[in-house]
């Protein structure tokens, strides 16, 4: 038995899978402004493609990939990202959205009135914020997951 | 008023928790540089809670309200507005609390930094720490009640975590999974009620509710609640278990930063019976409750914290005790609301100069039975003696906090209980014969742990031991210092601190509603 990774089918599934996953997480936090769902769904769903990869191929087969020490800091870094952002308008208060309407690249188209599809360049500092806590919640539930999944295993070997 | 000050309530919350998340990865460039952020930010912390707490105190009962992602409204609002943003209103009981968070914050993170030195993990150790600062300001400052209930989690999933830091240690895993099982049934209880209340007012900012509050079945349900969660998280006989666990297994700074968790529930409860009800329900017999839980928990506290011979366990009830006394000052208070006599705000004024007290005096106990518990090697109290041959400003500040806190005239202890004493004789002489009563106990328990630590003749154990570094000498003289001023001019801090905070929660309703809503 190759370190208890699963059979070939759940294997050759799981490759064809995980990008695609990773695509929609990253296209509910892209969107989190406009649809349902957000930086933590999108996250989420994000780090439900690293839980595929784990189970499917054992905590051995992903060796050096998926590298602990690299998610906590990236974990770290979204967290302060958003805390960042929310500094940003500290000049009139935390939490102000500087960005919103400013017509500036950064998210400032404004919207119109009226019904509309949505505008995925409207938003200021919110969708930021999304990619902020979709960075920290991906890599923070990764993380989480790969120790359980080394614990368990230590406690098999024991 | 400068902008620092206009700032300073959300900065509270916001520079510890960057100081969270920036720890791990300014702890790889080494633990100096690690230090020197957490040392920065603590000391920013503790410089603006105080200019917070002059503008507050200073501005004659007016609370200052922070709008977050503000601009658009300015406070108070007019003409039949409510506030959608999440606000922070601070008054002078908020600001109170905020100066106790950051004297414990101060000293603790220093003290930290010598007795975390050797030890692995100082990381994580100082994240979750920064981080329960964080939970505990937000707690305290917020104006909001469902930010409170999220800033209560932060504490709680910081707190539990923190408890059981020592995974090594059996007693450790069980104590921090015993605080994470009640801090989150705590939190539910305190989610629910919020939901209740949300779903009959359609707000949760503090201010709206209070001043829309009816008094309905579903709004006692919610109390009800409310009263058991916060009691609960704040260690209240009989709602207890946890907290010995807690403060005794954790590491000796944590356990001062988890009394102050304790308190801030505490504060919370305040918060709620007297701003948030206020005369919608029945002061008299929500005060009695109050006393009757305060009466439970003095007496449990002290009668269980005799029989320990467990060094930190033994301190842990004694902290517990003193919840007790802020419960019975404030219930006093509570109960005599309505006909407002004298003895009323003298009950308040107690009960919260008691939480400042209670901060200092545990805390100075639990950072000198860490270092006594790391010179003897042994939390046992049979198995110590004679430590003070050696140990000498470590036995004088253990016994300075032992009678400050068993309320020995000239400490500041003496001082805040000299005042529930007073009040409570004139409400019932039945309760300052039991407080007194019990403060006596609480002498004999720290009479005996002092002599079985410190005392004696010198032994194998003994012969090797010395005061702490410089570094754990100087956190414990600063709060040394707090309990002799503190105690020896009551008088000054009670008019310029405690007065304001209690006469904010006594007769300042209005004050916070009109603040937000205008008048």
């Amino acid at each position: 038995m190759n370190n208890n990774s699963m059979s070939v089918i759940v294997r050759t599934v799981t490759r064809f899978m995980y990008g695609l996953i990773i695509l929609f997480g990253f296209y509910v936090i892209m969107h989190g402004h406009l649809t349902p769902g957000g930086g933590f769904q999108g996250g989420a769903v994000v780090a439900s493609a690293f839980a595929l990869l784990l189970v499917a191929f054992g905590s051995a087969g992903l060796k050096g990939q998926l590298n602990l020490h690299w998610l906590q800091s990236i974990e770290e870094f979204g967290a302060l990202a958003f805390l960042g952002l929310a500094f940003l308008g500290i000049g009139t208060a935390f939490f102000y959205n500087l960005f919103a309407n400013s017509g500036g690249f950064l998210f400032g188209a404004s919207v119109p009135t009226g019904s509309n599809a949505g505008v995925l360049t409207a938003g200021g500092l919110v969708p930021l914020m999304n990619w902020a806590v979709g960075l920290k919640v991906m890599t923070g539930i990764a993380a989480v997951v790969i120790v359980m999944l080394v614990g368990s295993h230590k406690e098999e070997t024991e | 008023m400068t902008a620092l000050t206009l700032h300073a309530p959300i900065l509270l919350v916001a520079l510890p928790l960057l100081g969270a998340f920036a720890t791990p990865l300014v702890g790889k460039l080494g633990k100096g540089a690690r230090n020197t952020l957490i040392g920065l930010i603590v000391l920013a912390v503790a410089g603006l809670a105080a200019m917070l707490a002059i503008d507050v105190f200073g501005s004659g009962g007016i609370p200052t309200v922070y709008e977050l992602g503000g601009g658009t409204f300015t406070f108070p609002l007019s003409g039949g507005q409510v506030p959608v943003r999440i606000l922070f209103e601070v008054d002078g009981m908020s600001a109170f609390m905020g100066l106790i968070t950051a004297l414990i914050a101060l000293t603790g993170a220093f003290f930290s930094f010598s007795y975390w030195k050797e030890r692995s993990g100082g990381n994580l150790y100082f994240s979750l720490f920064l981080m329960l600062i964080a939970g505990v300001f937000g707690m305290v400052l917020t104006g909001d009640m469902f930010n409170f209930f999220v800033f209560l989690e932060i504490t709680s999933i910081a707190a539990a975590s923190m408890v059981g830091f020592r995974v090594w240690l059996k007693q450790s895993q069980e104590a921090g999974f015993k605080v994470m099982a009640m801090y989150t049934l705590s939190g539910l209880f305190v989610l629910l009620a919020i939901g209740l209340l949300y779903g009959q007012y359609g707000h949760l900012n503090i201010a709206v509710l209070a001043r829309s509050i009816q008094g309905s079945l579903t709004d006692m349900v919610a109390l009800g609640l409310l009263l058991t969660g916060l009691a609960m998280k704040a260690g209240a006989v009989p709602m207890h278990m946890w907290a010995p666990d807690a403060y005794g297994e954790s590491p000796a700074p944590m356990s001062a930063v988890l009394v102050v968790n304790s308190q801030a529930s505490l504060y919370g409860l305040f918060r709620i019976l007297f701003t948030l009800f206020g005369a919608s329900i029945s002061t008299g017999t929500v005060g009695w409750i109050l006393i009757v839980l305060a009466l439970l928990t003095i007496f449990v506290g002290v009668t269980m914290a005799l029989i320990q011979s467990d060094l930190k366990r033994l301190v842990a009830f004694g902290a517990v005790s003193q919840i007790g006394y802020m419960l019975l000052g404030v219930g006093v208070g509570m109960a005599v609301i309505a006909t407002r006599p004298e003895y009323g705000l003298v009950a308040m004024q107690g009960g919260i100069f008691h939480m400042i007290n209670d901060a200092a005096c545990v805390g100075l106990l639990f950072f000198a039975s860490g270092v006594v518990i790391r010179a003897a090697g042994t939390r046992d109290l049979n198995q110590m003696g004679g430590l003070g041959h050696r140990m000498k400003w470590t036995s004088i500040f253990f016994a300075i906090g032992a009678v400050a806190l068993a309320g020995v005239p000239p400490f500041n202890g003496f001082a805040s209980k000299f005042l529930i004493y007073e009040a409570a004789f004139k409400l019932n002489p039945f309760l300052a014969v039991l407080a007194v009563l019990s403060s006596i106990m609480l002498l004999a328990v720290f009479v005996k742990a002092f002599q079985a630590a410190f005392l004696g003749p010198r032994s194998n154990t003994s012969a090797h031991v010395s005061d702490p570094s410089l570094g754990m000498m100087l956190p414990m003289a600063a709060l040394v210092l707090v309990v002799i001023v503190f105690g020896l001019f009551p008088g000054f801090f009670v008019d310029h601190i405690v007065t304001p905070a209690a006469k904010a929660l006594w007769l300042g309703r209005d004050a916070y509603i009109n603040a937000v809503l205008g008048g």
